[in-house]
């Protein structure tokens, strides 16, 4: 078995590509996948934590983060259609005024 | 194979599929080729001895959560970043904020490799390892009243996206 650190320097991985995801994508669909793989990175932390303490609790937390996963999705594709109909683009940068 | 060789697998397929959806211009790949990221996230979570987290990954991320950015993007029928500017100029080689956005994302990265490989290796050793059972008992019972918030929290989400995505009505709210 790969040892724990491989796990996490995986998961570290895929965090920062999440995170260049949401700096550098200028696309708000992209954007909330980049998202998700940030909490997919996150999620392979817990369960690797959970095996290597033998706890049941890493995987529960899993289980939450998946929970608010798709609360997330849901509720940000719903604003991403509202905005769509509005301004007929996905770029952010669109998006500058609180009121219009 | 190994199950050694099976985690560099799974990790390589994990790691250039995550790259090649934040590096891609059309949503719809995006999406799919996030789906094939998250399978190999699924392999590695049988590689942990999670079948459940294992096969929730599979069908209720790639599954559901997927589906309900693609069904979006589709709806939307806007494929690609629109402006001429992101005709032009592929996303991953912008100047400024965003050279600045990547820029940041490696820093993260080195400093998360460097704290990663400071400490020991860390073998996983023979802790036992749960079962499903044992996940359902302790969600029902330790966590039995987050679990339940988290049922409020999905009807409070339902709600919102209906509210949020509907068309306004023709007289005003």
């Amino acid at each position: 078995m790969a040892p724990l650190a491989d796990y996490l320097i995986l998961s570290g991985v895929l965090f920062s590509i999440g995170a260049a995801g949401v700096f550098v994508r200028r696309n708000l669909i992209t954007i909330l996948l980049s998202i998700e793989i940030m909490l997919n990175a996150v999620n392979l932390t817990f369960v690797a934590f959970g095996r290597a303490l033998g706890a049941v609790d890493g995987q529960i937390i899993v289980f939450f983060v998946m929970t608010v996963a798709a609360a997330e999705a849901a509720v940000g594709l719903a604003i991403v259609i509202s905005l769509f109909r509005h301004r007929e683009s996905l770029n952010p940068d669109t998006f500058t005024n609180l009121k219009w | 194979m190994a199950p050694e060789a099976l985690f560099y697998v799974f990790g390589a397929v994990a790691v250039i599929a995550s790259l090649a959806v934040i590096g891609q211009r059309n949503p719809i790949y995006s999406v799919l080729l996030l789906i094939a990221s998250f399978g190999a996230l699924s392999g590695l979570y049988v590689l942990l001895d999670a079948p459940f987290v294992a096969v929730i990954q599979i069908i209720v991320y790639a599954g559901a959560i997927m589906v309900l950015f693609l069904f979006v993007v589709m709806l939307l029928n806007a494929p690609h970043e629109d402006t001429d500017y992101d005709e032009r100029v592929h996303p991953l080689l912008r100047p400024g904020p965003m050279r600045f956005g990547a820029a940041l994302a490696v820093a993260l990265l080195a400093e998360l490799g460097w704290a990663l490989t400071r400490g020991e290796t860390g073998d996983f050793g023979t802790a036992s390892v749960p079962s499903v059972a044992a996940i359902g008992r302790a969600l029902f019972t330790d966590y039995a009243f987050a679990f339940e918030v988290t049922s409020v929290l999905i009807l409070v989400a339902m709600v919102g996206a209906v509210v949020l995505a509907r068309r306004d009505a023709p007289g005003g709210r």
